[in-house]
C-alpha cells in the first residue's frame, strides 16, 4: 500500500496536467480460456509520450496489449483509443480507430507468402485510392527509413530476425499512424541492432510526435529510451508500479520494482 | 569436479560415533544419479539404526556431487529436521556448497494459482463435459459456416475485392499439382476393381458385366470419393497447416488490425479454389478409374476397345456423372472448409498446428464418408 501512494506521487510529478489522453483503458478484467489475466486495470497514454509496458514473463503484457489495439474482447471494462470505443465501434469509427495506429508484433506478423514490398503495401492496399507508383515509392521510402532499402523482393523467410522486426515497423508505419504498438521489439536482436532499434524508435518519436507504447522487458531500452513505465505483476495481475524509471529504480519501496529495475533476482 | 570411478560409494561411520549420541558420517565416491539411491538407502537405515542425538556429515572424501545428490541432502536434511535431529554437514567444497544452493528444492517457487495434481473427475462430469464441448463445438463450427455464407455472399456483390491471384495458386496447388497421384490411384482402382471382378464374372461367362460393374463404381462412387479422400490429404492438411503457422505467427492478428478478415482473406478463396477444382478432379479420376478397367478387359478378358467402351457407356448414364459432380462440390466444401476451420482454431505456439493439421484430415475424410452415406440413402429414394 505505502509503494502504491509513493508511486502515485510521482506520477503527479511526472505527467504535466493538461497533456491530452489519446489511449484510454478503464477497469479492465481480462479472462483468457476461464483464467483472469489482468485484473481491473486502469492507464491512461498521453499523445507523443514513450510509454513502456514492463513486467515479467507472463505477466500479461501481451494480453494487455491485445486488449488494447481490440483483439481481445474485455471480460469487463473498456478501451478507447482517441475517444472512440475499440471494441464497441461501427464500421466507420473501427476504420478511423484501425487507421490511427500500427503494431509491431512479437513474432513480426508479416505474411510469408507475401514479399517485403507486398507485406508493407498491405494497409494501403485497395481503402486509399492512390496511385500505383505513388504506392511504390512511399512503401519504398517506409523500407529505406529502417534500413531495409534493397530488399523489397525478398520473403519474410529469407531474413534475419532484426530484419523481420525492421519490416514490420516499416509496415506498422506506412500509413504514418498517430500511435505504434510494439511488442518486445527487442527480443531475439543483438545489443547492437537493438540499440539501432531504439534510435529508430526515439526518431519516429520526436520526428513525427508518434505516441509509443512498448511491451518489453529490455532493461537497456527501458532505461534509455522509456519515458514512464508501467509495470505489470503476474501474482497481483495488475499494475504494481508507474512513473519514470530512473526515478522508480531508485525511489521505488517495492521490492519486485527494484528487483526488476535493477536486473537481480528476488 | 572430478569424477572418482575407483573409490566405491558410500557412507562410512566413524569410529567416535555413540549408539544413541552423537554421530559422525562421511561420504565417500560419488555422489551422483547413479549412486545416489545406494547412498540415499544407507544414510536412512544409518539413522535408524543408530538413533542418533546429532548427525555430522564429513564432505572431504566426496569425490563428486551434482544435481540428484543436492535433491538427497535436501530431502535428508528435511527428514532430519522432522525428527528434531541436528544435522551438520562439515568440509563442504565451495563447488558443493553451490551446487546445493542451486538445486534446494525450498527456493522452487510454486505458483499459487497453478492447478497441482490430477484433479479428481467423476464419469458423470466427463460425460457431461463432453457433451457440452460438443454442444459448444457445433455452435462453433456452425457460426463458422454462417461467416463463410455471408462472406461469399459479400464477394458476390464485391467481386473485385477478392484475392483472384490467392485463390488461382491455390487452384494449382489443389489441382495441378495433384493430377499425378489423382491419376496414379484411379488407374489403380480401377485396376483392382476390373480384375476382382473378373476372377468371380469369368467362370459364370459374364466378363462383360467387368466393363459395367466398374464404370458404375467409378463413375458413381469411388472418382469422387476417392478424389475427396485424396485432397484432403493433400490440400486440406495444408490449408489447416498454413493457416494454422500464420495464427502462430500473429499474421492472423495483424489482418486483423490492418482490416483484413480472415475469412475473406484467406478462407474464401481456398474454399472456393477447392469448390471449382475438385469436381474438376473427379472427372480426371473417373476417366482414369475407367482406364484401368480397361487395361484388365483387353488384357486379362481379351474384349476389344469398342466392346468395352460401349459396354461402359452404355451402363453410366450423364445423371451419374452429374451426380457424381453433386458429390464432389460438397467434399470439396467440406475438405477446404475442415482446412481453414481447424487452421484458424491453432491457439499460440507451433505445436497446435501439428494437431490441427491431423483434425483438418480426420474430420474432413470422416465428414465425406458421412455425406456418402447420406447421398447413397437419398439418391437410392429419388
Ligand atoms: N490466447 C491466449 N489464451 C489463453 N491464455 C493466454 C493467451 N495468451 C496468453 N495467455 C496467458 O496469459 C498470461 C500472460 O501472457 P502474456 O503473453 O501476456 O505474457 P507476457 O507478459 O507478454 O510474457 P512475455 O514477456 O513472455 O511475452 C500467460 O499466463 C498466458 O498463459
Ligand atoms: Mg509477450
Amino acid at each position: 500500500m505505502i509503494m502504491k501512494n509513493i508511486d502515485l506521487v510521482e506520477k503527479e510529478k511526472n505527467v504535466s496536467p493538461g497533456r491530452e489522453v489519446i489511449v484510454r483503458v478503464e477497469n479492465l478484467t481480462a479472462r483468457l480460456e476461464g483464467n483472469t489475466i489482468l485484473k481491473d486495470i486502469n492507464l491512461e497514454v498521453h499523445r507523443g509520450e514513450r510509454l513502456f509496458i514492463v513486467g515479467r514473463s507472463g505477466s500479461g503484457k501481451t494480453v494487455l496489449m491485445k486488449h488494447m489495439i481490440g483483439l481481445f474482447r474485455p471480460a469487463e471494462g473498456k478501451v478507447t483509443i482517441k475517444g472512440m470505443d475499440v471494441h464497441g465501434a461501427d464500421e466507420r469509427e473501427l476504420a478511423e480507430i484501425r487507421r490511427s495506429f500500427g503494431v509491431l508484433f512479437q513474432s513480426g506478423g508479416l505474411l510469408g507468402s507475401m514479399t517485403l514490398e507486398e507485406n508493407t503495401a498491405l494497409p494501403l492496399t485497395d481503402r486509399f485510392d492512390i496511385p500505383e507508383d505513388l504506392r511504390e515509392e512511399l512503401v519504398r521510402m517506409k523500407l529505406a527509413m529502417v534500413d531495409l532499402a534493397g530488399y523489397e523482393h525478398l520473403f519474410p523467410a529469407e531474413l534475419s530476425g532484426g530484419m523481420k522486426k525492421r519490416a514490420g515497423l516499416a509496415r506498422a508505419m506506412v500509413l504514418d499512424p498517430e500511435i505504434l504498438f510494439f511488442d518486445e521489439p527487442s527480443s531475439g536482436l543483438d545489443p547492437v541492432t537493438s540499440a539501432e532499434l531504439d534510435r529508430t524508435i526515439v526518431g519516429i518519436n520526436e520526428g513525427m510526435g508518434t505516441t509509443m507504447v512498448i511491451v518489453s522487458h529490455e532493461l537497456s531500452s527501458i532505461l534509455a529510451i522509456g519515458q514512464r513505465i508501467i509495470m505489470l505483476d503476474g501474482d497481483e495481475k495488475a499494475i504494481i508500479a508507474e512513473g519514470e524509471p530512473r526515478y522508480l529504480l531508485e525511489n521505488s519501496a517495492d521490492r519486485r520494482v527494484v528487483a526488476f529495475l535493477s536486473r537481480s533476482a528476488d | 569436479m572430478m569424477m572418482t570411478t575407483e573409490v566405491e560409494p558410500t557412507v562410512l561411520v566413524d569410529a567416535a560415533s555413540v549408539q544413541g549420541g552423537p554421530v559422525l558420517l562421511s561420504l565417500r565416491g560419488a555422489m551422483s544419479l547413479d549412486t545416489i539411491s545406494t547412498i540415499s538407502h544407507r544414510l536412512y537405515s544409518l539413522v535408524e539404526e543408530m538413533n542418533p542425538s546429532d548427525i555430522t556429515i564429513d564432505f572431504s572424501s566426496l569425490g563428486y556431487f551434482d544435481s540428484a545428490g543436492a535433491l538427497v541432502m535436501a530431502r535428508f536434511r528435511h527428514e532430519m529436521e522432522r525428527r528434531g535431529i541436528p544435522l551438520k554437514l562439515v568440509n563442504v567444497s565451495e563447488e558443493t556448497r553451490r551446487i546445493m544452493e542451486l538445486f534446494d528444492p525450498d527456493r522452487i517457487e510454486v505458483h499459487a494459482d497453478m492447478p497441482s495434481g490430477e484433479p479428481q473427475i467423476s464419469m458423470l462430469e466427463i460425460i457431461g463435459g463432453g457433451a457440452r464441448a460438443m454442444v459448444v463445438k457445433t455452435i462453433i463450427v456452425m457460426g463458422f459456416i454462417g461467416d463463410v455464407v455471408r462472406s461469399i455472399g459479400y464477394f458476390l456483390f464485391h467481386p473485385r475485392e477478392l484475392r483472384w491471384k490467392d485463390m488461382v495458386t491455390n487452384m494449382k496447388l489443389v489441382g495441378a499439382d495433384g493430377l499425378p497421384i489423382v491419376a496414379l490411384i484411379s488407374f489403380l482402382v480401377g485396376l483392382i476393381i476390373a480384375f476382382m471382378s473378373s476372377l468371380q464374372l469369368k467362370p459364370l461367362g459374364g466378363d462383360i458385366f467387368v466393363a459395367s460393374l466398374v464404370g458404375i463404381a467409378i463413375v458413381k462412387e469411388l472418382g469422387p470419393l476417392m478424389t475427396a479422400i485424396i485432397v484432403a490429404g493433400r490440400s486440406g492438411s495444408a490449408f489447416a497447416a498454413e493457416i494454422g503457422a500464420m495464427v502462430a505467427n500473429e499474421e492472423i492478428d495483424a489482418l486483423y488490425i490492418m482490416g483484413f478478415e480472415p475469412m475473406r482473406f484467406l478462407v474464401i478463396p481456398r474454399l472456393l479454389a477447392a469448390l471449382a477444382v475438385v469436381p474438376l478432379l473427379a472427372l480426371y479420376a473417373d476417366f482414369f478409374g475407367l482406364f484401368g478397367g480397361l487395361v484388365v478387359g483387353m488384357l486379362g478378358l481379351d474384349m476389344t476397345l469398342i466392346t468395352y467402351v460401349n459396354q461402359t457407356g452404355e451402363s453410366i448414364v450423364l445423371s451419374d456423372v452429374f451426380t457424381g459432380l453433386i458429390k464432389s462440390i460438397v467434399f470439396a466444401a467440406i475438405v477446404g472448409g475442415s482446412g481453414c476451420y481447424h487452421g484458424l482454431r491453432v491457439k499460440r505456439g507451433a505445436e497446435g498446428v501439428g494437431r490441427a493439421t491431423t483434425a483438418a484430415v480426420v474430420s474432413a475424410i470422416f465428414f465425406i464418408i458421412l455425406a456418402d452415406s447420406i447421398f447413397a440413402v437419398v439418391l437410392h429414394y429419388i
